[in-house]
């Protein structure tokens, strides 16, 4: 919708796709919203230690993944971690 | 080989009844030999959409229970001679038929018929698992809706538990100029959030209110709807009936190139 993208309106159809990515997170992880909050919140303590990220830039999913070894999709758990400074925990030291 | 195909949603009310009456139908035309089963219990639905409801002697459940033959339950259709119905049972619950006894029976049905198409209650219930314990391949139907494609990814992971060789998606109740303003989600939307092989995409179309009235499946006239149940039955039988540029294409010229195909 490149129409809509120029008055940066987010149309009913995105909130939807959006609602339901979140949605099948938590469905297809069979945890609780809270859970992938606390695992979440554990990624970010432990990346935190070598480097600096952009905590409220994180996210994390469930998603299918082609598996090499079974045939078929398995789940996988997808983080994207935006890096804000790689060299600065170091430089403390 | 014969095939048993489950159509399924998870959710009710997106056209499950209505994609098995179509597909059966479709493949009928197409001069397979088919029995369609309503595996839903207590609510019998797919007789009258077929419009032979008033030709039921014995159901399902009489037949499991012994208390007549296969043959003498299956109603022949009145325009496809090679397809047929075997209703569902209206006085009785779920419970009356287990995974097992479905699928002995289907078993002695692919003696008889290429294609043993069960039509699947709503809910993951016993009567779906009564249906999918048969299944050689499942078509899940849904609408692009959030609460249908929730269902729909919960109903894909269970099959996918139950190994079944083969598992489709059609995307039914698309309404083209809601998708172009951008409030309905669109095929490629509900295909990625899913990730499982499309079938087909049925739009909305008052057509099938009209054939459901007359009890006639509508597959293969000059509908919408009609052209996109035939190209799924195709489909079905193997044929390439593609939608190759399917990611990268608007949605008006893909659903176009899916149309374009059944002249």
């Amino acid at each position: 919708m490149s129409l809509l993208d120029l008055f940066k309106k987010k149309s009913s159809g995105d909130y939807a796709k959006d609602r339901l990515k979140l949605l099948l997170v938590s469905d297809r992880a069979n945890c609780s919203p809270e859970i992938m909050e606390q695992i979440k919140n554990d990624i970010i303590k432990v990346i935190s230690k070598y480097m600096e990220i952009d905590a409220e830039g994180l996210d994390i999913q469930i998603t299918q993944t082609e598996s090499e070894s079974s045939n078929g999709s398995v789940p996988a758990i997808y983080a994207n971690i935006p890096i804000k400074d790689l060299k600065n925990k170091s430089e403390n030291k | 080989m014969s095939e048993v195909i489950v159509i399924t949603s998870g959710k009710g009310g997106v056209g499950k009844t209505t994609t098995t009456a179509n597909v059966g139908t479709g493949l009928a035309k197409l001069n397979k030999k088919v029995v369609l089963i309503d595996t839903d219990i207590g609510l019998r639905n797919l007789d009258v959409v077929m419009g032979l409801e008033n030709r039921i002697v014995y159901n399902l459940v009489d037949v499991v229970e012994g208390n007549c033959r296969i043959k003498q339950a299956l109603i022949r259709d009145k325009r496809y001679p090679s397809l047929h119905l075997l209703p569902s049972a209206q006085t009785r619950d779920k419970s009356a038929v287990t995974p097992e006894q479905m699928k002995k029976l289907v078993e002695e049905l692919k003696e008889e018929f290429d294609y043993i198409i069960l039509d699947c209650p709503a809910g993951i219930e016993q009567g779906f698992q009564n249906a999918i314990a048969a299944a050689d391949r499942a078509i899940v139907v849904t609408t692009p809706e959030v609460s249908a494609i929730r269902d729909a990814d919960r109903i894909i992971g269970l099959l996918e538990a139950n190994e079944l060789k083969r598992t489709d998606l059609i995307v039914n109740r698309i309404r083209m100029d809601m998708v172009k303003r951008g409030d309905m989600m669109s095929i490629d939307d509900v295909v990625e959030i899913l990730s499982v092989n499309l079938i087909g995409a049925v739009p909305d179309d008052e057509n099938i209110v009209i054939s459901t009235n007359q009890g006639e499946p509508l597959v293969g006239n000059d509908s919408l709807a009609g052209k996109a149940y035939a190209n799924i039955c195709r489909r079905i039988l193997g044929e390439e009936v593609e939608f190759l540029e399917l990611s990268n294409e608007s949605f008006f010229k893909k659903l176009g190139n899916i149309f374009k195909k059944s002249k």
